[in-house]
């Protein structure tokens, strides 16, 4: 049926039209303001991060070491058992060189990324993360590296309590 | 598009019901698929499309699976006639992104964790810079391979009426476009858009009243993963695995490789089609790049995927671009598809969507 469809009703509007006025342009804003319950296991969690701690939970069944930690062993189906102390130190698993920040804008010095997964948590459990202190042509899948924390009075008990992974290098 | 999303839905709507020769009146339930309500910003949006799609004074859900919404919405029909319940079902999938400024990929910051992920400055973009990155990494694949996919698919999508980025260009063409989420450049990727398809689902003795040349809707499977996505083998999507086998069992087929003629493989990214090759059988483990770049996939090829041009040509509209992969299918395999058609003779078709936080494989699998 596709190759009858010989035209289509209609035609694209640019963001140039819209600012030249051409088009009625209703702005809508939505600023809704949450408080979210962080939850039993990140709120734990968190309060580590600004003791500069990074902590995960343990499922006595399946044995997993999970990061983010979590109150249930979504595998098994059941409470996990015990609160672990992981290392700060882990590996790259994979990364990225972002350009674009979260509304798409362009970024004048990209965003490093990568999942890092943390020692002392079961193999392959990772966490999302910023990278610094390295160029970007010289990060690796499989590098070594290491949180670099706020100062303790910085600290306020948030992701960004890590300002980001280095590499450990010849430390 | 100027069109709003009724009138879009609309459209594909009406073009479904003629191509089947039905009248709304003939139409017992409908389902509609739309992903994030944060495009339009109309909450609930599926209550708001309803008449577009056909739905006033009928049984009418709604299915949501993020990306994977497209070829959700036709399992979600197959559940109203499969289960007996009804003989005909319009399903309708409706995207229009362009609302949202200053870019409709501002909708998806909030599919991340609110405490640990957002803070961090998220976009999109990572989960599939970060996964590609680790696909190639794992089996030693070059960004030429992966970009030959791209040239195939905007190729393939010139020959497509409603194409928005049908094109003639190189892998050093897509080399050299703008690193914009490094390996993610510029044209490994879809592009944000506004779109619906439609197809109606009837009951066996329906459809055989209806023509003499039905395409059944023969497997379905659906299967999601959690949202800790960083806990995730990345190389590889097991959960794409599973719903195939599902829908696979279901048509009886043992041996994908060889059953499957031709497959709309959800391509947001062109390594995504390779990496849902691979998930869903289609190719070994870290093998279907080659196929890529030795032409298998092409039109002429001998498992043509994406004929239709796919996301990465025909567009992004997110849960529309789902359905239209199911509309190409189901043209192929009646050898409607005019100078997309492919040079097989494809008796089984496939197609797959994916969505969310790296978690989500709904697979279809029709036959003529």
């Amino acid at each position: 049926m596709s190759q009858k469809i010989t035209s289509y009703p209609g035609h694209e509007i640019t963001p140039e039209d819209v600012k030249e006025g051409k088009y009625l342009d209703v702005v809508y804003k939505f600023e809704p303001k949450y408080s979210w319950a962080a939850g039993v296991a990140i709120s734990r969690f968190l309060a580590e991060l600004k003791e500069g701690r990074i902590i995960a939970r343990k499922c006595l069944n399946c044995e997993r070491i999970l990061v983010p930690p979590r109150m249930y062993c979504e595998r098994c189906f059941r409470p996990t058992d015990e609160w672990v102390r992981i290392k700060d130190t882990g590996t790259i698993n994979t990364y990225s060189i972002s350009h674009v920040g979260t509304d798409a804008r362009r970024l004048k010095t990209p965003i490093l990324v990568a999942v890092v997964d943390l020692d002392g948590a079961t193999p392959g459990m990772g966490i999302l993360h910023n990278l610094g202190e390295v160029e970007p042509s010289k990060i690796k899948v499989g590098m070594r590296v290491r949180a670099v924390w706020k100062s303790s009075s910085e600290r306020q008990g948030a992701i960004t309590d890590i300002r980001y992974f280095k590499p450990i290098g010849d430390e | 598009m100027l069109e709003s999303p009724k009138e879009l839905s609309f459209e594909a709507t009406r073009m479904a019901l003629d191509s089947a020769g039905l009248e709304l009146k003939d139409i017992q339930s409908v389902v509609s698929g739309s992903a994030p309500d944060a495009f339009d910003g109309v909450h609930m949006k599926g209550e708001y499309l309803l008449d577009g799609m056909g739905g006033i004074g009928k049984p009418n859900q709604r299915v949501y699976v993020g990306g994977g919404t497209g070829v959700f919405t036709p399992i979600g029909g197959w559940w109203n006639v499969a289960s007996g319940m009804y003989d005909t079902c319009l399903c309708v999938a409706e995207e229009k992104m362009s609302p949202l400024h200053p870019h409709p990929q501002y909708a998806f910051w909030s599919i991340f964790d609110q405490i640990l992920e957002r803070p961090l400055g998220t976009t999109l973009l990572w989960i599939f810079s970060l996964e590609m990155r680790r696909y190639m990494h794992k089996y030693g694949i070059k960004e030429e391979e992966i970009a030959s996919v791209a040239v195939k698919n905007k190729g393939n999508a010139v020959d497509h009426p409603c194409a928005q980025l049908g094109a003639k260009i190189t892998v050093e063409d897509v080399m050299n476009s703008e690193p914009i989420c490094w390996p993610v450049k510029r044209l490994d990727v879809s592009p944000p858009s506004d779109g619906a398809a439609a197809v109606v689902l009837a009951s066996e003795k329906v459809a055989k009243k209806l023509t003499d040349q039905p395409v059944w809707l023969d497997g379905v499977g659906w299967t999601l993963d959690t949202t800790h996505w960083t806990n995730r083998d990345l190389a590889y999507p097991e959960y794409v695995e599973r719903a195939a086998w599902m829908a696979y069992k279901m048509a009886g087929i043992k041996k994908p490789r060889k059953e499957i003629d031709i497959a709309e493989v959800y391509d947001p990214f062109d390594y995504k089609e390779l990496h849902h090759m691979e998930g869903l059988q289609l190719a070994g483990k870290g093998e279907a790049p080659k196929m890529a770049v030795d032409g298998v996939t092409q039109r002429d090829g001998d498992l043509p995927v994406c004929p239709s041009g796919g996301l990465l040509g025909v567009g992004n509209p997110i849960a529309a671009a789902g359905m239209m992969k199911i509309c190409e299918v189901f043209w192929q395999l009646r050898g409607e598809a005019g100078k997309r058609q492919v040079k097989k003779d494809a008796r089984t078709g496939l197609a797959q969507a994916w969505g969310d936080l790296m978690q989500v494989g709904t697979v279809a699998v029709m036959r003529s």
